[in-house]
């Protein structure tokens, strides 16, 4: 019998590998050296992510499939790469304040933080669904842990109880309708799904159609689209705020990379079948979401976390029109909606204390008076998630409305304006507590340097693609681009 | 001598403890018992593939439930490690009673 060795090509993977690296390396000094701080291992994250921002970049350009058809390197899964290691970077430099406050300051933490990381980029760049379901899992597995990382908090363990559970089921649907899948092509490969997946009629018609169905089922749960939902208020609010942020911005974009992958890429001659469905998704989750946020008044984090789901519903309108357009708006807006989400998330850990018993929207009452730059700054995140110019969120909604318009999908952009109009009065909502209200005693604190600077890189990022974002439209579509061969 | 089964009693058996795994999921309240039905599911999935992959003539389903195997056997090991940790502090499995969040 013939073995033949793979070609292996280390170097196209070397975003990952400097990842996996790091983090390895952050659980060994965690392990053998003594009384090391958290805020020196944090740094050792940073410095890792930014050493793969680095063989990222110089990634850039290049188009190869390797590892016998399993990863894909092109400008697609290069920009993805990017949005990752942001929100990763963001994350630890929130975390570090936060962690010490809640005294679960240890390494295992940020290793877990950067395995998550590499297992979204092994899901950007899978061309086959073995690849996808690995990175898939990879990601996974690091978020049950991460969503229940303080032990001794009772919301902690349910969160990350609840999470495990139904992420587990999702993985379920996912790896069923990959089973389908593969029962009517004959291949993993998302090429030769393409090939024949289009052509079957008859049983194997069936099988594709039922495995494109639970495929959406277990993607619907990732991105945590409505009906999917259920799990996301009480992860996002039961798990570490930073760790909310990162499921809700990273997290969120790696299942998004495999969704545009493997419907607009492998699976776009049956849009027809899935098109109904994502539409009522997309419908679904704007109006739902926008619902359940302007009753929420109880707990912040619950509150963005239903603004999430509606931000969901605007993705999945971007993917359902499909095309260069469409795939680039779903880029760009994942970009945009990294620096606000996290940013209003780092005004959370700021501003929250320890415990963060009562994050009710009175504790923000007056919070204009005693930390003006901070009320300031979480005011553009609020106006940018709602989409007021000249922020990203903008200008990331303006993309994904006339994407849609463009595909001839007009009742649904109706209904996303409506929706983020209708947002504006919860965002306010907000505002108006923190501009209008008296002062409510909040304990006098100086913010870390590295929360500090994440406001920084956070507030730069949405003012910078509100203001010009010419050149990284430019590059989402070159991305698209290269995936969809156009 | 005997006859091949058919490839549509595998198929068959896949479905139903697929679905048997689902249904289980849904109904039962207690958090070891839908991790068990989680398993079922899992496995369900395995026999799907292994069938399709002497249908099919190649190995890659063979290939992708033994990936499914071994990250079953990793979500298993984080799965018991938070119902440890949520038992200890609360003292019940009962997902009907595990609800400090609500709205």
């Amino acid at each position: 019998m013939n073995f033949v060795l793979p070609e292996i090509d280390l170097g196209a993977i070397a975003p990952q590998l400097w990842l996996t690296a790091t983090a390895i390396l952050v659980l060994m000094v965690q392990a053998f050296v003594p009384l090391v701080t958290s805020r020196s291992l944090a740094l050792l994250s940073i410095i890792g992510s930014l050493l793969s921002l680095v063989a990222t970049l110089g990634l850039w350009g290049q188009e190869a499939v390797l590892f016998s058809g399993m990863i894909a390197l092109d400008t697609f899964s290069l920009f993805f790469n990017v949005v990752f290691l942001l929100g990763a970077i963001l994350t630890v430099l929130i975390s570090v304040e936060y962690l010490e406050r809640e005294q679960i300051a240890h390494g295992e933490y940020f290793a877990l933080v950067l395995f998550a990381t590499v297992g979204m980029m092994i899901m950007a760049a899978g061309v086959d669904l073995i690849a996808i379901f690995i990175g898939l899992e990879i990601l996974s597995l690091s978020l049950y842990v991460l969503a229940g990382f303080m032990r001794q908090v009772l919301r902690s363990n349910e969160s990350a109880m609840k999470y495990f559970l139904l992420g587990a089921f999702a993985t379920g649907f996912f790896l069923y309708g990959i089973a389908l899948l593969y029962g009517a092509t004959g291949s993993t490969n998302l090429d030769r799904i393409f090939l024949i997946a289009g052509e079957r009629g008859g049983w194997g018609n069936v099988l594709v159609m039922g495995g494109m169905g639970l495929l959406l089922v277990g993607f619907g749960f990732k991105v945590a689209s409505v009906p999917f939902h259920m799990w996301t208020p009480d992860v996002y609010e039961g798990a570490p705020t930073p760790i909310s942020a990162f499921m809700s911005t990273a997290a969120k974009a790696g299942a998004f990379a495999a969704f545009v992958r493997v419907f607009l890429y492998s699976l776009p001659g049956l849009a027809a079948s899935w098109a109904p469905l994502l539409a009522g998704m997309a419908v679904l989750s704007m109006v739902v979401g926008t619902l359940l946020a302007l009753v929420q008044r109880r707990n912040i984090k619950r509150l963005l976390a239903y603004s999430s789901i509606v931000h969901v519903g605007y993705l999945l309108l971007g993917l359902l029109s499909g095309g260069t357009e469409g795939g680039a708006s779903v880029l760009f807006y994942l970009l945009a909606y990294t620096f606000m989400q996290v940013g209003a998330f780092a005004v959370v850990v700021y501003l929250g204390g320890q415990g963060e018993d009562d994050l009710s929207l009175a504790r923000f009452s007056g919070v204009a008076v005693r930390h003006p730059v901070a009320a300031l700054a979480f005011s553009l995140f609020l106006l940018s998630l709602a989409g007021i110019p000249p922020t990203a969120g903008f200008v990331g909604k303006f993309y994904i409305f006339s994407a849609a318009i463009q595909a001839g999908h007009i009742g649904l952009a109706v209904v996303g304006v409506l929706t983020s109009v209708v947002s504006l009065y919860y965002y306010l909502g907000v505002i108006v507590f923190m501009y209008m209200r008296d002062p409510v005693d909040l304990p006098e604190r100086r913010p870390s340097a590295a929360l500090v600077t994440a406001l920084a890189l956070a507030v730069a990022g949405t003012v910078e693609m509100g203001l010009f974002p010419g050149s990284l439209l430019d590059l989402a579509q070159q991305s698209v681009a290269s995936l969809l061969g156009s | 001598m005997s006859a091949e089964v058919p490839l549509s009693y595998y198929l068959i058996l896949g479905a139903l403890l697929f679905i048997i795994g689902a249904v289980g999921v849904l109904t039962r309240r207690h958090a070891l018992v839908i991790l068990m039905s989680i398993e079922l599911m899992l496995n369900a999935v395995n026999i799907t593939l292994v069938a399709f992959s002497r249908m099919q003539g190649n190995l890659t389903g063979q290939v992708f439930s033994l990936f499914i195997i071994a990250v079953a056997a990793a979500e298993a090991a984080v799965g018991l490690a938070i119902v440890i940790v949520l038992f200890n502090s609360r003292e019940t499995l009962n997902i009907d009673e595990i609800n400090l969040m609500k709205w």
